[in-house]
């Protein structure tokens, strides 16, 4: 089933790493504390396929994504697009390749030039290919109607559209010029869910038709089981869970992808009064000083001395955890509490 | 039973001055709130629910015009003096924000703040007892170290904690009303888990009356006894959280819930609201939600439904009836099926 | 919220009038004003005034219906030579402030832009400048340089460059932070591009803004040099030097007066306006 092991990848990201110095002495010469905010992440994406990236803020998934379109330079690891390392070309060598790699951002406001219309927006992304200014103009019209928009949207300015307009504009600006991957940096958190809902189902159609790798990376759990075939959860700059996103959920092993399970609220009354939830006591500990050993260990019901001296690594298996004492994979294990959700109200 | 509710609103409205004339942001909300319960009221940006909230104490600019009855313990809060209801506000009223960065000073200590809450309204207690009282309200709130916490900043707090903070400020002179506005919405997952559990528990501990304010589904499953639905500036839909989430009648609120992508809806099509809310200044005629309802009849565009009493819950739609018994579908299914 | 959104500002500025209209009161006045002043700088020659340079009749005469702001020292009109001393002092404040915005924006932009050694470079030698008393240093650079008014000139662009480098630095680097610029690149724009289409055309509020209001200071600075001696040189009817020559006639009110309140004018008309400017176009401004 998993695609990832039959054709080769798409994006194949490598041992990331990425450390941000803060400060610096007064000198200037040595940074005062070195920030990891990216450590170690390895991952795989298959034409097609969406690989959800959850976390909560400060967990490192932005600095990821950006790093993958080499918008931050990683500190260590290799990002391969197609088969082509990208980490080390130079900003003219990368230009070429940016065709292939594009991003969607949270706020579809400041992603937007707030001085050009969309259609001088979409032109600017088209640059790329070089068209023609009748193809161009063409191809901006199709691709409005790909998301959906009114042909007329095309001479209004970012103001004067809604957020999920915005936001589809976005969308399309980052599949005007055909790319292979797609990184979409929570694309939906700023909008309602009404709203949200919608785009969506456009992310998946759009997939369905190009045939595009999504890096998919957001906080909400439930958006990210919606549209991803496999999901990483990061925990303070590392992935602590990886792995097919029905395995990760009916499954979960980490403590950590538990407890943020169980601390989704469901929209159904009756299942939330007889649940049972781990609530994780304390704050993530600051990325400037993480604990020794296993990162989680300070909010973890489970940790053990040996959680203090050892960092876990993670498994190399379909669905890989990185913990020391992680419940067991396979799918007997079913019976945790991920009670059914309402049937739409279609008179349940 | 025949006690006097704690919050009482009857036809609350509120109007700000726009480029041609006064438009209403809240058009009529009731609601009733007794002492120990928590109403949820949901809606999505631009719905009027915050506003609602901000009017009835009094915290709207002052050229924005508010009508209505709010009766708080029976005493009468929509035209009370600024003085009078200041005093009420923070002894007997307390108010969690969703960014709790901006409640604070940021050039005092979260103690000095907490105390000065406590003093402010009770002129004579010494210093020394509401330090006291500020670290026991600290602990309350499972704040680690509230002697230490207490001496810090609010730049020094995450933000999960300076939430718990704020809402130890709110607790500080024991209200038996909360509002909670969007308490949780900047924090992440488990801390918001944390949150409400904390919250619930308060509320259940002190006998608080708290109106959550959200907009999110998920949250007021989870904590309100009763739900009302906002949509531009109405409550659509209001009852029991049972009822409005499992016999729920209102076109919207059916939407809402359709439109939320669930741990069990991988596999299937999300149904988005088709279109945006209406702004407050250019309102459609009859039902404002008309233009983006499936089951939108000619008559729809004309009237503006009353709230109706249909099975378990009230809701503000002509075809309540018939959707509730499931007899209609909607005649224009949106998204459905993909389209292009 | 659509008086303040960019494509507002955008517009607002493609069109004059749209642009005076919203304007409050007192820019309105101090478009008038300088509005005066411009007029008179192209057209004052043609005046029915009588010459500047000329003795025009007796000395040190108080104002009266010949000559509406007295006669200074040498028997000339005053109200005629401040009328002849616009087109000194405020061209010269024009080209400061033109060549400062220039010199100081394009320098910020590329400091904060790549930012590294040139950065570094850039604003120390900024930060030198602004430690200086800027009078001192035009002085300074004015006394060096010789006397005259486009020596004058080039010692307040040394002067005035490093404040607009500092805005402009802020401002790209605040704006090239925001999502569309790492759109643009991952777009694949290039350096240039980026800088100049996806940064600059956001940058340039608060530089206007200040320009506007500097245009005063500058033209005050301009007759400063001129009055310590520094600026035009005698017999032209530069303002500050002829307030110069009004204060050593103490009693002879009405020589400085003229200048003095055309001075004024100038100073209070770029803050109205500056100050409107800031209420339209800042959105940390006032609604």
């Amino acid at each position: 089933m998993s695609l990832h092991n039959l054709t080769p990848p798409v994006l194949d990201v490598r041992n990331l790493s990425k450390v941000f110095p803060i400060g610096s002495n007064l000198l200037g010469t040595k940074p005062a504390q070195m920030l990891q905010a990216v450590s170690d992440v390895s991952f795989r994406v298959a034409q097609g396929e969406t690989f959800g990236l959850v976390g909560e803020s400060g967990c490192g998934k932005s600095t990821l994504g950006r790093c993958i379109l080499r918008l931050i330079d990683p500190t260590q690891g290799e990002v391969l697009l197609a088969g082509t390392d990208i980490t080390h070309l130079n900003a003219a060598e990368m230009r070429p390749l940016r065709q292939d790699l594009q991003i969607v951002f949270q706020d579809p406001m400041s992603s937007l030039h707030p001085g050009m219309t969309i259609r001088r927006i979409l032109a600017e992304g088209l640059r790329l290919l070089k068209l023609d200014a009748q193809t161009e103009a063409a191809r901006i019209a199709e691709l409005i109607s790909l998301v959906q928009l009114p042909a007329d949207v095309a001479d209004r300015y970012p103001h004067e559209l809604s957020g999920g307009q915005r936001q589809r504009i976005g969308i399309a600006r980052a599949i005007s010029v055909n790319p292979k991957v797609i990184v979409l940096d929570e694309p939906v958190s700023a909008l309602d869910v009404s709203i949200q809902a919608g785009l969506l189902n456009l992310l998946r159609s759009l997939q369905e038709r190009l045939n595009i790798a999504y890096v998919f990376i957001a906080h909400d759990l439930s958006v990210v089981r919606y549209v991803s075939d496999r999901i990483g959860v990061m925990y303070l700059g590392r992935i602590v869970e990886t792995g097919r996103a029905s395995d990760l959920f009916d499954n979960p092993r980490h403590p950590y992808t538990q407890a943020l399970l169980s601390a989704i609220p469901l929209a159904d009354p009756r299942a939330e009064r007889k649940r049972a939830r781990t609530v994780l006591e304390g704050d993530l500990p600051s990325p400037l000083n993480p604990p020794s050993g296993c990162s989680f260990r300070t909010r973890c019901p489970r940790a053990r001395p040996l959680c203090a001296a050892e960092r876990p690594l993670l498994e190399d298996t379909a669905h890989a955890v990185a913990c020391h004492f992680p419940d067991p994979a396979g799918t007997e294990a079913t019976a945790r509490a991920t009670p059914s959700t309402l049937q739409t109200g279609e008179g349940a | 039973m025949t006690a006097a509710p704690l919050l009482e609103i009857r036809d609350l409205r509120a109007a700000f001055r726009g480029p041609s004339g006064f438009v209403e942001a809240v058009r009529g909300v009731d609601f009733t709130l007794n002492a120990g319960e928590v109403l949820g009221i949901v809606g999505e940006s631009g719905s009027g629910k915050s506003v609602a909230m901000m009017a009835l104490l009094q915290l709207l600019p002052a050229q924005a015009r508010v009508s209505g009855s709010a009766k708080f313990k029976g005493r009468e809060l929509i035209g009370m003096p600024q003085r009078q209801i200041r005093h009420i506000l923070g002894r007997e009223i307390g108010c969690i924000f969703q960014d709790p960065l901006s409640a604070f000073n940021p050039v005092l200590t979260i103690g000095a703040q907490i105390i000065e809450a406590i003093r402010l309204h009770d002129r004579k207690i010494s210093k020394r007892a509401a330090l006291a009282q500020t670290i026991d309200l600290l602990a309350s709130v499972s704040i680690p170290e509230p002697e230490r916490r207490a001496q810090q900043y609010p730049h020094e707090f995450s933000g999960g904690m300076r939430q718990r903070a704020m809402i130890a400020m709110a607790l500080a002179n024991n209200p038996s009303l909360l509002i909670a506005d969007e308490p949780t919405t900047a924090l992440d997952v488990t801390v918001q888990a944390q949150i409400l559990d904390l919250l619930r528990r308060l509320a259940q501990e002190r006998d608080i009356g708290m109106v959550l304010i959200t907009h999110d589904l998920g949250v007021v499953a989870s904590m309100a006894r009763d739900i009302s639905v906002m949509y531009s500036g109405r409550v659509v839909e209001t009852g029991s959280a049972d009822s409005v989430f499992y016999d729920t009648c209102h076109p919207y609120t059916r939407g809402l819930i359709a439109a939320m992508p669930s741990l069990e809806s991988v596999g299937t099509l999300l149904t988005p609201i088709d279109g945006t809310p209406p702004s407050i200044f250019d309102r459609p005629q009859g039902c404002s939600f008309a233009p983006r309802c499936g089951y939108a009849l000619p008559a729809c565009h004309e009237t503006d439904p009353e709230l109706r009493q249909i099975g378990t819950t009230r809701a503000a739609c002509l075809r309540a009836e018939e959707i509730a018994a499931g007899t209609v579908r909607p005649t224009a299914p949106l998204s459905e099926s993909l389209p292009v | 919220m659509a008086s303040t959104s960019p494509r507002a500002r955008m517009r607002a500025l493609s069109s004059g009038r749209a642009l005076f209209g919203r304007l409050p009161l007192t820019g309105k006045i101090g478009v008038l004003i300088l509005l005066f002043w411009a007029i008179t700088v192209v057209s004052v020659q043609f005046w029915p005034l009588v010459d500047p340079l000329m003795m025009a009749g007796r000395r040190l005469q108080p104002p009266s219906g010949a000559h509406w702001l007295g006669t200074d020292a040498l028997g000339r009109d005053v109200f005629s030579r401040t009328l002849h001393g616009a087109a000194y002092t405020i061209p010269v404040a024009v080209m400061v402030v033109v060549f400062a915005v220039v010199i100081g924006s394009a320098l910020g932009a590329i400091a904060g832009y790549f930012g590294g050694w040139f950065d570094a470079v850039i604003m120390r030698t900024a930060d030198v400048t602004l430690s200086f008393p800027p009078i001192l240093l035009a002085m300074t650079v004015a006394a060096a340089l010789g006397p005259g008014l486009p020596n004058a000139g080039l010692a307040m662009i040394i002067v005035w460059w490093p404040i607009y480098a500092r805005l402009m630095r802020a401002q790209v680097l605040e704006v090239r932070t925001r999502e569309h610029v790492e759109a643009a690149i991952a777009g694949g724009a290039g350096r240039g591009r980026v800088l100049v289409v996806h940064i600059l055309p956001l940058c340039w509020t608060p530089t206007l803004i200040n320009a506007t209001m500097d245009f005063g200071q500058v033209a005050l600075l301009a007759a400063s040099l001129s009055f310590i001696g520094l600026g035009a040189v005698p017999p032209s009817p530069e303002w500050g030097s002829m307030i110069s020559e009004g204060a050593s006639k103490f009693y002879s009110w009405w020589i400085a007066f003229g200048p003095g309140m055309a001075i004024l004018s100038v100073v209070l008309a770029t803050s109205f306006l500056g100050d409107g400017l800031r209420d339209i176009f800042d959105r940390r401004g006032p609604q």
